[in-house]
């Protein structure tokens, strides 16, 4: 579904991303796993349009998205849940998720618009409760809630998570990432997951990539990956090596 | 004594609303870009005179005039993104504001070149005897300027809450990379803001040359006292530049009538000091957002 062949990202004189290539196939969860500053956001932010491309391509659904703008790459059907949740502060819960479906919106799809938002309610029962607040005004777990919802306002068929997990408490964490799975088993979505607790992301899918310096080291089944010690050592806070047998 | 305060007052709404309705200009452009555009006050000085042009000169009915002047006003803020804003992406900020003070004295070149120096003005909007109200005397364009400037706020209001369009360029201004990411094109929603904000700067140009004429170059001081609007009711807020702007035009008109009229031009400066000095976030602004701003 979504390729990346030999992708180099540059900021200024910074090489960010060196020589990535993935593959991301239709139903699966793909985890992209590493360490801070190894190039996962820059990654994730290169996909969704935001940062320009140095060389290399990106191909989703067979036709080539490098370097399109984020406004036609939403189009097609990515969406993009970014670092920090970015919601819109000001604005209120029912506007935030409205503007969600910014791309596929017009008057006459109004009425189906509505329906979609009431999915997301049963979805986020919480975000109907308080679907007149203002957004800033959210808790961590509630932002993050409805920085998906309104990804998923866009009917993406690849959902880019960038650590949705941080700063949540584990049990939201949780119930995040069983709705993730969810919309994996019920609704064919794909995602891509980037995360900092490499464990429960690896749990929850199907493959994954280790990056490290901008560079994918290992790559593999998460099952894989979640035996691999190199992985567990660096990751997973394991280091089978320096275990002492009982 | 009460006549006269009433006299004053009403003097003061006028121009007020008018600097209100820059001041929202400012905003507009400055909630999806955070570029102050120092050219706003041209915008004002080309509703009046393009509405002279259209009535005195072509000879046009009042409506098809008064549209045509908006629309071409728009087309100015149009041709003013295109060609000097988006060519700058993402230039340092100040050096587009530098640019938009450059625009603005190459429209104020262009406006003297076609009219010459001379103040110009038309008939008011309806003719016949002017309201006493206490004994105050009223124009009736009076009327018809705090009228037009109620509408657009209205409108404005409208706009930026209820459409989509509208909610889509708060939400620009919130968080651009949010924006993208849900689809916003952007720089298209930057155009907009500078074509809507010509148009309502425009509406008070054609508005207010009946009473106070205007010439070619009384943009600075109107873009002077609707940025003082602005910043005294919180540089962004749409609400606070509405009561700034009435709230210098009336202490304005009271300071000309009260102490000396030659003092009339400093009081907004008094009062943008003040604000700047003792509260820079603006009355109605919060200060946590403030700081959060680039500028």
């Amino acid at each position: 579904m979504l390729i990346l062949k030999n992708v180099e990202v540059f900021y200024g004189k910074i090489h960010a991303v060196k020589h990535v290539s993935l593959h991301v196939r239709k139903g699966e969860i793909v985890a992209l796993i590493g360490a801070n500053g190894a190039g996962k956001t820059t990654l994730l932010s290169t996909i969704s349009g935001l940062i320009r491309a140095g060389s290399g391509s990106i191909i989703y659904e067979g036709s080539e998205i490098t370097n399109r703008n984020p406004d036609a790459i939403v189009k097609m059907g990515i969406s993009h849940v970014p670092e920090g949740r970015h919601i819109f502060k000001t604005l209120t819960v029912e506007d935030n998720l409205l503007l969600g479906s910014y791309h596929r919106y017009s008057l006459k799809r109004s009425t189906l618009i509505k329906k979609d938002m009431e999915k997301m309610y049963s979805m986020f029962p919480i975000l109907e409760k308080r679907n007149k607040q203002l957004a800033g005004t959210l808790s961590g777990g509630e932002q993050q809630m409805l920085a998906i919802g309104r990804a998923l306002m866009a009917e993406p068929r690849l959902l880019i998570l960038d650590e949705p997990g941080t700063g949540l408490a584990p049990t939201i964490v949780k119930e995040i990432f069983s709705h993730i799975v969810q919309l994996r088993d019920n609704h064919e979505l794909t995602v891509l997951l980037v995360e900092q607790n490499a464990r429960s992301a690896l749990k929850i899918a199907d493959s994954g990539y280790v990056i490290e310096t901008g560079r994918i080291i290992v790559q593999g089944t998460a099952e894989e990956l979640l035996s691999n010690r190199d992985v567990q050592r660096a990751y997973l806070g394991r280091d089978v090596d320096a275990e002492v047998k009982i | 004594m009460f006549t006269v305060f009433l006299q004053f007052l009403f003097s003061g709404l006028t121009v007020g609303a008018v600097y209100a309705l820059v001041g929202m200009g400012f905003n507009i452009i400055y909630n999806s870009t955070s570029i102050i555009n120092m050219a706003q006050g041209e915008f004002v000085v080309i509703g009046g005179l393009l509405m002279w042009f259209f009535t005195e000169s072509v000879k046009l009915p009042f409506f098809l005039a008064a549209g045509l002047t908006i629309l071409s006003a728009g087309l100015v803020g149009l041709l003013m993104e295109r060609l000097t804003i988006r060519p700058l992406k993402s230039a340092d900020l100040l050096l587009m504001i530098m640019v938009t003070i450059a625009v603005s004295i190459l429209m104020r070149g262009v406006l003297m070149f076609k009219f010459g120096k001379d103040p110009y003005t038309y008939a008011p909007f309806t003719e016949g005897e002017p309201f006493t109200v206490a004994g105050a005397v009223i124009q009736q364009q009076t009327l018809w300027v705090i009228g037009v400037t109620a509408c657009c706020i209205v409108m404005l209001y409208i706009f930026f809450n209820k459409t989509m369009m509208g909610k889509a360029m708060r939400a620009c201004a919130v968080d651009t990379t949010a924006a993208k990411l849900v689809g916003i094109n952007v720089s298209r929603v930057v155009m907009i803001s500078f074509v809507l904000s010509a148009m309502v700067g425009a509406i008070g140009g054609i508005a207010i040359t009946p009473i106070s004429l205007m010439e070619y170059d009384k943009g600075p001081m109107l873009a002077v006292k609707g940025f003082c609007a602005a910043i005294m009711g919180g540089l962004g807020r749409g609400r606070g530049a509405v009561i700034g702007g009435f709230a210098i035009g009336i202490l304005e008109s009271m300071t000309a009538g009260y102490l000396h009229s030659g003092m009339k031009d400093a009081v907004a400066l008094v009062i943008m000091l003040a604000i700047l000095f003792f509260r820079p976030a603006g009355l109605f602004g919060s200060v946590a957002m403030s700081r959060l701003r680039k500028f």
